[in-house]
């Protein structure tokens, strides 16, 4: 055997997930077709978020994997020293605002629950959301506080997690892609052909974010992962204006829905770096990257009904990616149904970022055979929920 | 009659669109300048004539002959301080390009969605100014930034200047310079004569055939002859130095790869210094439209100037640097062919004999004149590379190994290099340049990322909230005789 895991993708998911195993003293190979952390992690944002989950299985593994990055940020900023890039880990908190009356009724009614669940929310008087966020529209009906919402740097996070991974004795090889299996003679699987030749590994972890289906099919399983466009705006810098992120809380509804036409919703917040993001926008229209005027103006439109100030704030960038969706918005955690030593960590659609560390704590202790900190029932590949939509053979 | 929509209006772009009239087209020229004529025929604005743009610009009486043609032709719309923002791609159309015209910056500028049959890409390319300690000082410009200065305000950089970098626009800078007054202390090639000769020497004969371009340099020779500036090879500047402006810089000998060698530094006193290492194709409306580069990073053009993509043609200084006459000879190419005209006619046949002779010419400018990899040897940890970000040479490099990384893509996301308001124009391919020194092999896999801009200038979200299309962008090619607007 060349080692004991090998992990397709080295995207924040797969680098959680071989710094987890390595660290657990297993020996790990990574393998990515591109450069490490260029794939969704490079095209979307680091929101880690309670305010979108729903209670249940949704939130469980939110609140988890936040505690975690609490951790994690520590940790990693220790062992790596103050030469490596800050992960720029912040609690910073979410402000989620109804515009319209019909949308304060879901808001509210999901700030309940997700407080009876032991999230941290405050719901506000309008006068009260104003107070944080001064900038804010005036006609907001609604608003709920969730201090517990933070963020990271998506690729320096995961890089981070890569370089303490590697230090724990794992092997990346970047530019190297997956093409098919390695099986033994009965047929079982045993490793991986990749561009840079065999590995060969009892297990096989799949974590090729929205490409995890095609992987997935490349070494003889079914999962019903597929794409999901999404669209950023980046202002030029301006002085802060906006000190939490502020949601639409249409995003409540375009995250929870399985809808394929063009859906936006505002997430607003300021870098440090002084410049703001304008996200995103929610399409299913395969791998087409094309850019389409139509998403940015609609997302503008959002964004300026939120803040009217930002009227005036100029749109210097855009970028896009493809989150990975399932169609019951969980990611799929655990062994493939039908494939024995193949394992996934994938279908995180627009939380892989919040989500990467529970899910390699998860996957971990599965490969160990102990059992997770969060039961992992909800997330198995092989679950019923799935099975109703035909993914799973 | 096809429609034949023309993005840049220097050389290129102009003689894009006569061709484009010749062969019968409707033309649309859009250039974000307030006046045509590009980066070669930069100019005072008309309502501010000047007796001596002729003696100021080679080819003035083209130029002026060529726009005067276009100006009065009713069926060419030209549309000035025009910028394209964006282009959208596989709608139907060869391209859906979308424009906002008014001044830079300004709020309430006006939009336009044009869809026409065919687009001639003629965006040039800017100089490229490569890092040094003491670049980011006032006093410091680059070539062209400081004949923009000369030729389009008539402002000298500083009483005496330094010019130095690569390549043999360094001459017309000198020139224009002494024009405007001030005393040009020197000009520095950073190749050495020997590269110099290798570049240019074998086959001389094809230089007859460009024997125009030979007189030019011949002039700007002349030119330095009697102004008695020292021209020197294999010297570069290493540094600028000055508090709040640049009051000397360091100049030092470098060898072939432009490393610079230890115990040839001297001090030189100005109060400016323009430099300039070479081009940069602004690429990236030809990238959003979905044209394939050449593996040195130009537009790829076929025999007629059009690119991969049927219906989009591209010349000029985006498809290989060469100078004024191969960006007219491209362009006249170019729009014959975008407006349908047979290939065969008589009209382009003698547009591609001087794309022949002059596409020579360029390939001897880049042998000559090209960047050699030894130039990150001049920097020093605190030599900022990125300006609008602040980042420096140190930082950059400190995120790259903490990293370990093979990603052009990553380093910018993790140094914040290439993340600032000119979306990595200026320090882009530097930066690319520092991290392929660094990884095995010495290229990256990624380095289309430098030239990527999805959106090519700022636009406010006011203007962009604005207007919402009430069809989807795949609606129907445009059957209009001019291309289609809305707005
Ligand atoms: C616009 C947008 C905004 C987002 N905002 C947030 C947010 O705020 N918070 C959040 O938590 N999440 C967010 N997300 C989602 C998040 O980015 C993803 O869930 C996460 O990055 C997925 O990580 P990953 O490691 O699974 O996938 P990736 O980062 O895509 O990594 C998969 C890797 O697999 C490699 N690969 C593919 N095929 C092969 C092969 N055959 N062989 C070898 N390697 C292969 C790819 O090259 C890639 O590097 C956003 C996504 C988008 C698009
Ligand atoms: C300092 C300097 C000195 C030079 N000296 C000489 C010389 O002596 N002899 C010589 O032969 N050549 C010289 N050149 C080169 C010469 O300027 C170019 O060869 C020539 O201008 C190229 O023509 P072009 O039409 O391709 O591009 P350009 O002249 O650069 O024209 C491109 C046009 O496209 C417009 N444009 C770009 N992007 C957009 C957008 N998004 N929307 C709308 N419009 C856009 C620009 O505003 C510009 O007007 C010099 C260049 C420089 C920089």
């Amino acid at each position: 055997m060349d080692c004991d895991v090998v992990v397709v993708g080295a995207g924040i998911v797969g680098s959680a997930c071989a710094r987890t195993l390595a660290r657990a003293g297993l020996s790990v190979t990574v393998v990515d077709r591109g450069a490490a952390a260029g794939g969704t992690t490079a095209h979307g944002e680091g929101n880690l978020l309670v305010s979108d989950k729903r209670p249940g299985a949704e939130l469980d593994i939110a609140q988890y994997s936040a505690r975690l990055w609490r951790e994690l940020s520590v940790e990693l900023a220790d062992e790596l020293g103050p030469g490596f890039p800050s992960l720029e880990f912040e609690e910073k908190g979410g402000l989620v605002v109804a515009t319209e009356e019909r949308g304060a009724g879901p808001l509210l009614e999901l700030a309940e629950s997700q407080r009876q669940a032991g999230a941290r929310v405050r719901v506000l008087t309008a006068s009260e959301a104003l107070r944080l966020e001064p900038e804010l529209t005036p006609s907001a009906v609604a608003a709920v506080h969730y201090p517990e919402d933070g963020q990271v740097q998506p690729v320096i996070a995961a890089e981070a997690l890569l370089a303490s991974a590697r230090r724990a004795g794992a092997r990346i090889l970047p530019h190297t892609e997956v093409t098919g299996p390695v099986l033994t003679e009965s047929g079982e699987l045993t490793g991986v052909q990749s561009t840079a030749g065999t590995i060969r590994a009892p297990h096989v972890v799949v974590a090729a974010g929205p490409w995890s289906a095609r992987v997935a099919s490349s070494l003889g399983a079914t999962i019903p992962v597929v794409p999901r466009r999404g669209m950023v705006l980046v202002t030029t810098r301006m002085r802060h204006r906006i000190f939490r992120k502020v949601y639409d809380a249409d995003y409540v509804g375009a995250v929870g829905s399985n809808g394929s036409e063009l859906q936006t919703s505002s997430v607003i917040e300021s870098t440090a770096s002084g410049t703001v993001l304008i996200g995103s926008s929610r399409q299913m229209i395969g791998f087409d990257d094309r850019l389409r005027v139509n998403v940015l103006e609609e997302l503008a439109l959002k964004a300026t009904q939120l803040f009217p100030f930002l009227r005036m704030a100029s749109v210097m960038r855009v970028y896009g990616g493809f989150r990975p969706f399932t169609p019951d918005h969980l990611p799929l955690i655990g062994p493939d149904a039908m494939v024995p030593g193949l394992w996934h960590a994938n279908g995180h659609e627009g939380a892989g970022i919040g989500l990467a560390p529970a899910t390699a704590e998860i996957l971990g202790a599965l490969i160990r055979r102990e059992s997770p900190a969060v039961a992992a029932a909800p997330y198995l590949p092989g679950r019923p929920a799935l099975a109703s939509v035909g993914g799973v053979r | 009659m096809a429609d034949v929509l023309v993005i840049g209006a220097g050389p290129a772009g102009l003689a894009a669109a006569a061709a484009a009239r010749e062969a019968g087209g409707e033309v649309t020229l859009l250039d974000s300048s307030d006046v045509l004529g590009g980066q070669y025929w930069r100019h005072l604005p008309d309502s501010r004539p000047a007796e001596r743009e002729r003696l100021l610009h080679h080819g003035w009486d083209t130029f002026t002959a060529l726009r005067r043609r276009l100006e009065s032709d009713p069926h060419v719309r030209i549309v000035t301080s025009a910028q394209v923002w964006a282009i959208e791609r596989d709608t139907g159309v060869p391209a859906v390009v979308h424009v906002l015209v008014g001044p830079p910056d300004a709020g309430g500028r006006q939009r336009l969605a044009l869809r026409p049959d065919a687009v001639v890409f003629a965006t040039g390319a800017h100089d490229r100014t490569l890092p040094f300690p003491g670049w980011d000082l006032p006093g410091v410009f680059t070539g062209g930034a400081a004949q923009a200065l000369a030729k389009g305000e008539r402002i000298a950089v500083g009483r005496r200047v330094l010019v130095a970098g690569a390549g043999p626009f360094l001459l017309p800078v000198a020139a224009s310079l002494t024009q405007t007054g001030a005393t040009v202390v020197g000009v520095l090639e950073a190749n050495r004569l020997s590269t110099l000769v290798k570049g240019w020497a074998p086959r001389p004969w094809q230089l007859a055939s460009t024997h125009a371009k030979a007189r030019e340099l011949a002039g700007y020779v002349a030119n330095h002859v009697r102004h008695a500036i020292p021209y020197r090879t294999g010297r570069a500047v290493v540094a600028a130095h000055g508090t709040d402006r640049v009051t000397s810089v360091t100049t030092a000998a470098v060898d072939a790869a432009w490393t610079p060698i230890a115990g040839t530094e001297r001090t030189v006193e100005v109060d400016a210094v323009c430099v300039s290492h070479g081009f940069t194709p602004r690429l990236e409306l030809a990238i959003a439209a979905g044209c394939a580069l050449t593996p040195d990073r130009f537009v790829m053009t076929g025999p007629d100037q059009q690119t991969n993509v049927v219906g989009l043609y591209a010349a000029g200084e985006i498809t290989g640097i060469g100078g004024v006459d191969l960006a007219m000879a491209e362009g006249s190419i170019a729009g014959w062919a975008a407006a349908g005209g047979p290939p065969d006619d008589k009209a382009v046949r003698d547009g591609r004999r001087r794309r022949a002779a002059y596409r020579a010419f360029a390939a001897r400018l880049e042998a000559a004149h090209g960047i050699r990899p030894g130039w990150t040897g001049w920097l020093d940890s605190h030599t900022i590379v990125c300006r609008c970000e602040e980042v420096s040479f140190g930082r950059l490099c400190g995120a790259a190994d903490a990293t370990s990384t093979t990603s052009l893509r990553s380093l910018k996301l993790s140094s914040r290099a290439a993340l600032g308001i000119c979306q990595g124009r200026m320090c882009g391919r530097s930066v690319e340049e520092i991290l392929a020194g660094r990884v095995a092999g010495g290229r990256l896999r990624d380095e289309v990322v430098a030239d990527q801009r999805p959106i090519a200038v700022p636009i406010r979200l006011g203007d962009l909230a604005a207007r919402r299309d009430p069809e989807p962008p795949t609606a129907s090619p445009s059957q209009s005789p001019t291309p289609n607007e809305t707005e």
